[in-house]
C-alpha cells in the first residue's frame, strides 16, 4: 500500500516507465484471469485492453481504499462479466465444475493411510529456498493447464497475491469454494511437476 | 455428556491421506483449533508430510515471485500511446 502511493503519484503525473512496469507486472495475469470469463484469446486480450483504458482514465478517481492492484482487477473482472454476457457466455463459478484430480494419487498411500514411501520431493534452490530455476520455468505452463475457475484463484492468490477475502469479493464465490479451488489448483500444479523432478538440470 | 467428552479427548490420530487434504486449510489458517493440534502433531512426527508441506509452502513461494512474459510488441505500443494521449504531459 506504501508502494501505491508512490507508484500513484508517478502515474498521475505521466511517468511513462512507472506505467511500462505496471504493465510488466500485471498485464500476463489480468489476460490469464480474463480467459476464465471469455470465449476465446482475443476477447480476453479485448477485455485486458479495456482494463488499461479504464485504469488510465480512472486513475484520478482512484481512491486508495483497495490496493491498486485489487482495483486494477476490479475493473478487469467487471469488463470481462460485461463481455461474456454480450458473448452469452455466463460462467458461474463452482468448485465442483470438472471431474477432479485427487490432491495425492491414491496408490501412494498404503491401506492404512500412510504414505508407503516418502512422497517425492520437489527440486529446491539452496540459495532462494524456492524451487529449481527448471521447475519455476514450468509453473506458468502448469499453471495455464488448468481448469478455469482453479486458474483463476490460484492466479489471483498466488501470482498477483491478493488476499482471500479480497479473491471472494472479486469472483463472488464463498470462503469455502474459494479455498477448494485454490487447494486443488495448488496440489495439481504440484503433480504437473512431479515427472520434471530430477530429470533435468 | 461424559461419551461426548470422552470422544473429543480421545481423537483419532491424523493420517497422511488426510494431511495432504488439509494443508491449505492449515496454510490459510482456516483449520478449528483441535484440527490444527491433530495437523501439528503428525507433522511433528511425519518426515513425508513435512516434506510435503514445505514443498508447497515452496511452490507458493516461487508462484508468488514469478515474472510474467511481457505483452507483445504491439500491445505495448498501443498502451504507451493510450498513456501518452490519456496522462501525458501537455
Amino acid at each position: 500500500m506504501e508502494d501505491d502511493r508512490a507508484l500513484l503519484e508517478r502515474l498521475r503525473a505521466g511517468d511513462e516507465q512507472a506505467f511500462e512496469a505496471l504493465v510488466a507486472r500485471h498485464d500476463g495475469a489480468l489476460r490469464r484471469v480474463a480467459r476464465g470469463f471469455v470465449r476465446t484469446d482475443s476477447a480476453a486480450d479485448d477485455v485486458v485492453q479495456e482494463t488499461w483504458l479504464g485504469v488510465l482514465r480512472g486513475l484520478d478517481a482512484f481512491e486508495g481504499r483497495s490496493s491498486l492492484r485489487t482495483w486494477i482487477f476490479k475493473i478487469l473482472v467487471n469488463r470481462a462479466q460485461t463481455r461474456a454476457a454480450r458473448d452469452a457466455r455466463s460462467l458461474p463459478f463452482s468448485a465442483l465444475e470438472t471431474e477432479e484430480q485427487p490432491t495425492v494419487e491414491p496408490a501412494a498411500f498404503a491401506a492404512d493411510g500412510r504414505w508407503i514411501s516418502a512422497p517425492r520431493r520437489l527440486d529446491a534452490d539452496p540459495e532462494t529456498g524456492l524451487l529449481s530455476g527448471e521447475l519455476r520455468e514450468h509453473l506458468l505452463r502448469a499453471v495455464d493447464g488448468l481448469p478455469p475457475d482453479q486458474r483463476t484463484v490460484i492466479t489471483l492468490r498466488d501470482l498477483v497475491g491478493l488476499g482471500a477475502q479480497e479473491v471472494c469479493e472479486l469472483l463472488d464465490v464463498t470462503d469455502g469454494n474459494q479455498r477448494v479451488l485454490l487447494h486443488r489448483a495448488r496440489a495439481r500444479v504440484r503433480t504437473a511437476l512431479l515427472p520434471l523432478v530430477g530429470v533435468m538440470g | 455428556m461424559r461419551l461426548v467428552w470422552r470422544r473429543r479427548r480421545r481423537e483419532d490420530p491424523l493420517v497422511c491421506r488426510e494431511f495432504v487434504e488439509l494443508v491449505t486449510d492449515y496454510l490459510e489458517g482456516t483449520l478449528p483449533d483441535h484440527e490444527r493440534a491433530r495437523f501439528e502433531a503428525h507433522l511433528a512426527e511425519c518426515d513425508g508430510c513435512s516434506g510435503y508441506l514445505e514443498d508447497m509452502r515452496r511452490l507458493i513461494g516461487s508462484l508468488h515471485d514469478l515474472p510474467e512474459p511481457p505483452p507483445d510488441a504491439a500491445t505495448r505500443e498501443a498502451l504507451l500511446r493510450a498513456f501518452q494521449e490519456l496522462r501525458g504531459p501537455g
